[in-house]
C-alpha cells in the first residue's frame, strides 16, 4: 500500500527530476553549500571532542571499577583537585570555541550580507494558513505553492525571496537549497537561492503554524532559463476560456468560490485563497497535499476537510452536477 | 566501615497508627520541607507518566506515514501538552522537590527558611497544573471551539491571539503556567534564603555541599528568568481579554517581541531544568567512586559561569527570524561559550571517578550513562549554536533529538540516579537493586533507540510538530525505529514504578547510612524525623561524615 501511495505522489514533470529526499549534506545551491561546509567542520571538531572525552570516560569506567574480590574497606587515595589540570581543560575548550566562533561569523556574513548577482529574479513569498502565495513583481504573476525559478548552473544568477506572512509565522525551508528563514507578519525577511540543476525541490513549512502545519508543502521548480521564460510568459496571460466551457465558467462564477479565489480575466477576484488563473499548470493541489488530477481535484472540492482536516476551505455542498461543472472548468484553466 | 556514633542518641518517633483522615490532614496541612519535597517529587512523577503516555501516542501516530491514529487537532494538543507538562509540571517540581527535601538536611537545618511559603509554593504549582489540564474540559470556552491548547509549548504569537486561537485554550495555557510559575519563584526565594541563613555552625559557603551550591545558583536563575515569562503571559492575556495589541500583528503588534520575552525565560529555563542533574551527579559520583569531588572550586565556578552565560544566549532560538549578521554572530558566540564551563563539569566528574573504586550500583550506572549522553547532547548543542548550521537544523527533528538528549537522556537520568540514591533515606527501606539494574538497561536502550534516529530525520528535512508525513521522503525507517524504542522504555518505567512502590512496603530496612556517605543527611535517621536533627551538627569541612569516620585523616586538615 505504501508503494502505491508513493507512486501516486510521484508527479513527474517531463525532464525535471523530483527531489523528494532532501538531504542537507547534498546541497544544490550556494547557501546550502556554505551551510554544509561549516557543518562538516563542526562535525570534525565535535567528533574529535566526543572521541577524546568518551574514550577517557570508557577507560576510567573500565579501569577503575571495583574489583569484586576486593572486600577490604580501604579507601582509594583522596585527590581533591589540581589547578594545572583545571587550567588545561579550561584553556583548550576556549581555543576550540574561538575557532568555531570565527568560522560561524564568516559564513553568517557571507550568506546574510551577500549582494545580489546582476541577473536576479525577485519573488515575494507570502505565507498563509496553510499555503504559500507566490508573487513575481517583475512579471505581475501570482501563483501558489510552487515557486518556478531559473536554474543557475554557474551561480551567477539567483532568486531573491521577500518573505512575508498574512497571518501567523511560517518558515521557508528547502533543505538542499537553503536553511530556514521565517515568514513573519508585520515584517519583511529575505532569503536567496540559486539551484544548480533543474529539478523539483520539496520542502515543508518549518515553523508550527496551526492545525495543518504538516501539510504545508512547498515546491521549488528550477527550470532552464528558456523554460522559465516560457512558463512566465504563459502565466502572464489572463485566462481565455474557449466556447464549450462557458457554461461551466458560469456555474463557477455563480458559486461562493469567487469570494476567495481569483481567475484573472474573469469576475472571480477573491484573494483569501490561491489564485487559480493557471491552476492546470500546477503539479499539486492543497499546498502539496494532493496531486493535481481530475480525481483528486474532485475529491478536494467536494470535501477539503477530508484530505486536509482543519483547513480553511469549507465544503460548499455542491450538487453532483455543479461539482462536475466546476471540476471541468478548473481543469480547463491552462 | 565502622559504625559512626553521631551526633547524639536519636529518639525514634513513637509509632502510632493514624486514621486515613488524620494522615490526609497531616499531608495536606504540612509545612515540613521533607513532606513537601516528596509531594513535589510524587506529583512530578505523576505528570511524567501522563506526559509519557502523550509521547507514546505521538510516536505511534508517527510510526508510519499517512497514519490516521489521531486527528491533526488532537496531535497538536498532544505535543503542546506534552511539552508544557514536561517543562513546567515535571522539570520544575523536580527542581523544587529535590531542593526542598535535601537542602535543609544537607546544611544541617531544621526546615526551610519560610515553611509556609514553601507549602504555598507547592499547592499553587499543583493547582496551576490542574488549571492547565482542566482545559481539556473547559478549553472550548463560550465559543465552544477547541479544548486543550494546541499552540506548542512556546506558544508563539500571533498563533495565540484571539484571531487564530478561538475558545479559551490559550488562556488556560497562559494562566495555568503563570500560576504554577509563582510557585517556582516562591520556592527559589526559599532555597536562597535557607542556604544563606540557616547553615549549621561551621558550614561556610566553601564547605557547603556541591548539591546546595548548584541549587542556590539554580534558584537565582529561576528568580531572574521566570518574571519575563510571567510578564509575557500577562501581556498575552491583556491582548486576548482586554484588546491590547502587544503581539497582535494585525494591529501593529510584534510577533518577534514574544519570542524575545519567551526565550529570555526559555533558555535559562533549560539550565534551570538540567541543574538538579548536575547537583545530583556531584553528590552521587564521589560516593560511588569513594573519592571527593575533583576540583570543587572549579565546579562551583563553572556552575556560576553557566548561570551568568545562560542569561545572554536566548536568541539562538531565533536564528531563523532574520536578525542581522551581528545579532546572529553575538548569540552564536555566547551560546558556544556555555560549552566551556559545561566541559569543565564533565571533565571534573570524570576525574572524580579516575583513580577511584567504582561501585556500579544503580545510581552510578545512571550517572555514567548521563555522562555519555549529556556529552552527546552538548556537542549537538554546539552544532546548533553554529548559526549557519542551525539554519538547516532549526525546528527540525534534529532539535527534537537534541533537547530530548539533554532533558531525557540527561536530566531524567540524573533524576533517576538521585531518586535511587536518596530513596533509602526518604523511605527508610532499600529499593531492589536487581530491578534497578533492569530499569537502567531497558531505559537506556529504549531512549537511545528512540532518540538517536531523530537526528537523521532532521538531516533529511523532517520538521518538528507535523502530525503526519507522506511516504518517499526517506523518513519511514527512522520514524519506525524511533517508535520501536517504546518497547524498551515502557517496561523500564513499569519496573521502576513497581520497584518504588513494592520496596516501600517490602524492602529491606536501609539503616541511616547505607552508602557509607559523607554529607550530613546520612547522619540522621532514615527517614529523618520532622525536626531533622535533635542537636544541630557542627562541621569542619565539606565532608563532615568523612571527618567522623576517619579521625586520623580528616578533610579539614587539607581544606
Amino acid at each position: 500500500m505504501l508503494i502505491q501511495l508513493w507512486a501516486l505522489l510521484q508527479v513527474q514533470v517531463p525532464g525535471v527530476p523530483e527531489r523528494r529526499i532532501q538531504d542537507i549534506f547534498k546541497p544544490m545551491a550556494t547557501p546550502a553549500e556554505a551551510e554544509k561546509n561549516v557543518a562538516l567542520l563542526t562535525f570534525a571538531i565535535t567528533g574529535a571532542i566526543f572521541i577524546a572525552v568518551a574514550g577517557l570516560l570508557i577507560y576510567t569506567i573500565v579501569r577503575f571499577r571495583r574489583n569484586p574480590r576486593d572486600t577490604s574497606n580501604q579507601e582509594p587515595p583522596q585527590i581533591y583537585g589540581s589547578n594545572q589540570i583545571e587550567a588545561a581543560w579550561t584553556v583548550i575548550p576556549i581555543l576550540i570555541v574561538f575557532v568555531l566562533i570565527g568560522v560561524s561569523a564568516r559564513v553568517i556574513a557571507a550568506v546574510e550580507n551577500a549582494g545580489p548577482p546582476p541577473a536576479t529574479l525577485k519573488v515575494t513569498l507570502i505565507g498563509h494558513q496553510w499555503w504559500w502565495e507566490v508573487y513575481y513583481p517583475d512579471y505581475n504573476v501570482r501563483t501558489a505553492n510552487e515557486i518556478h525559478v531559473p536554474a543557475s548552473p554557474d551561480g551567477k544568477t539567483a532568486t531573491y525571496l521577500t518573505l512575508e506572512s498574512v497571518d501567523v509565522i511560517h518558515s521557508f525551508w528547502v533543505p538542499e537549497l537553503a536553511g530556514k528563514t521565517d515568514l513573519i507578519p508585520n515584517r519583511q525577511n529575505f532569503a536567496w537561492i540559486d539551484p544548480r540543476e533543474p529539478g523539483v525541490y520539496i520542502g515543508n513549512c518549518a515553523e508550527y503554524c496551526g492545525t495543518q502545519h504538516a501539510k504545508m508543502y512547498l515546491r521549488v521548480i528550477a527550470q532552464t532559463p528558456e523554460d522559465f521564460n516560457r512558463w512566465a510568459a504563459a502565466q502572464q496571460q489572463p485566462q481565455q476560456i474557449r466556447g464549450n466551457m462557458q457554461q461551466a465558467k458560469a456555474v463557477f462564477e455563480s458559486l461562493a468560490c469567487v469570494n476567495c479565489h481569483a481567475v484573472r480575466g474573469t469576475s472571480a477576484a477573491g484573494s483569501f485563497g490561491p489564485d487559480l488563473t493557471h491552476l492546470r499548470t500546477r503539479q499539486t493541489l492543497a499546498s502539496g497535499a494532493l496531486v493535481n488530477d481530475e480525481q483528486d481535484l474532485r475529491n478536494w472540492i467536494n470535501d477539503p476537510q477530508d484530505a486536509k482536516p482543519g483547513c480553511l476551505m469549507p465544503s460548499m455542498k455542491l450538487t453532483n452536477d455543479e461539482l462536475t461543472q466546476v471540476v471541468s472548468y478548473l481543469q480547463a484553466l491552462n | 566501615m565502622a559504625t559512626v556514633d553521631y551526633p547524639l542518641e536519636r529518639p525514634r518517633e513513637k509509632v502510632r497508627e493514624f486514621s486515613f483522615s488524620e494522615t490526609l490532614y497531616k499531608w495536606v496541612a504540612t509545612v515540613d520541607h521533607k513532606r513537601l519535597g516528596l509531594m513535589y517529587i510524587v506529583s512530578a512523577l505523576l505528570f511524567l507518566v501522563i506526559a509519557g503516555i502523550m509521547a507514546t501516542v505521538i510516536r505511534l501516530q508517527l510510526a508510519v506515514p499517512n497514519n490516521h491514529l489521531v486527528s491533526p487537532e488532537t496531535f497538536n494538543r498532544l505535543f503542546t501538552m506534552h511539552g508544557t507538562t514536561m517543562v513546567f509540571l515535571v522539570g520544575m517540581p523536580f527542581v523544587a522537590g529535590f531542593a526542598n527535601y535535601l537542602v535543609p538536611l544537607m546544611i544541617g537545618a531544621r526546615d526551610m527558611a519560610f515553611p509556609r511559603l514553601n507549602a504555598f509554593g507547592f499547592w499553587i504549582f499543583l493547582f496551576g497544573g490542574f488549571l492547565l489540564y482542566y482545559s481539556y474540559l473547559g478549553g472550548g470556552g463560550l465559543s465552544g471551539a477547541g479544548s486543550a491548547p494546541d499552540v506548542g509549548w512556546f506558544a508563539y504569537a500571533p498563533l495565540t491571539e484571539s484571531a487564530f486561537s478561538h475558545g479559551s485554550a490559550s488562556d488556560y495555557w497562559a494562566l495555568g503556567i503563570l500560576v504554577s510559575g509563582f510557585g517556582s519563584i516562591a520556592s527559589a526565594i526559599n532555597v536562597i534564603a535557607t542556604a544563606f541563613s540557616l547553615r549549621c555552625p561551621g558550614m561556610t559557603l566553601s564547605r557547603m555541599p556541591m548539591f546546595v551550591w548548584v541549587m542556590v545558583v539554580d534558584s537565582w536563575i529561576i528568580l531572574l528568568a521566570l518574571p519575563p515569562l510571567s510578564a509575557a503571559q500577562i501581556m498575552l492575556e491583556l491582548d486576548r481579554q482586554l484588546g491590547a495589541h502587544f503581539f497582535d500583528t494585525q494591529a501593529g503588534g510584534s510577533a518577534v517581541f514574544w519570542q524575545h520575552l519567551f526565550w529570555i525565560f526559555g533558555h535559562p529555563e533549560v539550565y534551570i531544568l538540567i541543574f538538579p542533574a548536575f547537583a545530583i551527579l556531584s553528590e552521587v559520583i564521589p560516593i560511588f567512586s569513594r573519592k571527593p569531588l575533583f576540583g570543587r572550586p572549579a565546579m562551583v565556578g563553572a556552575v556560576v559561569a553557566i548561570g551568568f552565560i545562560s542569561m545572554g544566549v536566548w536568541a539562538h532560538h531565533m536564528f531563523a527570524v532574520g536578525m542581522t549578521s551581528w545579532g546572529n554572530t553575538f548569540f552564536a558566540a555566547s551560546s558556544m561559550l556555555v560549552g566551556i564551563p559545561t566541559g569543565i563539569k564533565i571533565f571534573n566528574w570524570t576525574a572524580t571517578m579516575y583513580g577511584g573504586k567504582l561501585r556500579f550500583d544503580t545510581p552510578l550506572l545512571f550517572c555514567c550513562a548521563f555522562l555519555f549522553q549529556f556529552l552527546t547532547a552538548g556537542l549537538t548543542g554546539i552544532m546548533l549554536a553554529v548559526a549557519p548550521f542551525d539554519w538547516q537544523l532549526h525546528d527540525s527533528y534534529f532539535v527534537v533529538a537534541h533537547f530530548h538528549f539533554t532533558l531525557v537522556l540527561g536530566l531524567v537520568f540524573g533524576l533517576f540516579a538521585g531518586i535511587y540514591y536518596w530513596y533509602p533515606k526518604a523511605i527508610g527501606r532499600m529499593y531492589n537493586e536487581k530491578l534497578g539494574k533492569w530499569h537502567f538497561w531497558l531505559f537506556t536502550i529504549g531512549v537511545n533507540v528512540t532518540f538517536i534516529p531523530q537526528h537523521f530525520l532532521g538531516f533529511l528535512g523532517m520538521p518538528r510538530r507535523i502530525y503526519t508525513y507522506s511516504p518517499g521522503r526517506g523518513w519511514e525507517l527512522f520514524n519506525l525505529i524511533s517508535t520501536l524504542g517504546l518497547l524498551f522504555q515502557i517496561p523500564a518505567i513499569l519496573i521502576f514504578v513497581w520497584n518504588m512502590v513494592h520496596s516501600a512496603i517490602k524492602g529491606q530496612p536501609a539503616g541511616d547510612d547505607p552508602w557509607d556517605a559523607w554529607t550530613l543527611e546520612w547522619s540522621t535517621t532514615s527517614p529523618p524525623p520532622e525536626y531533622n536533627y535533635e542537636k544541630l551538627p557542627v562541621v569542619r569541612s565539606s565532608r563532615p561524615l568523612w571527618d567522623l569516620k576517619h579521625p586520623q585523616d580528616p578533610d579539614w586538615k587539607f581544606e
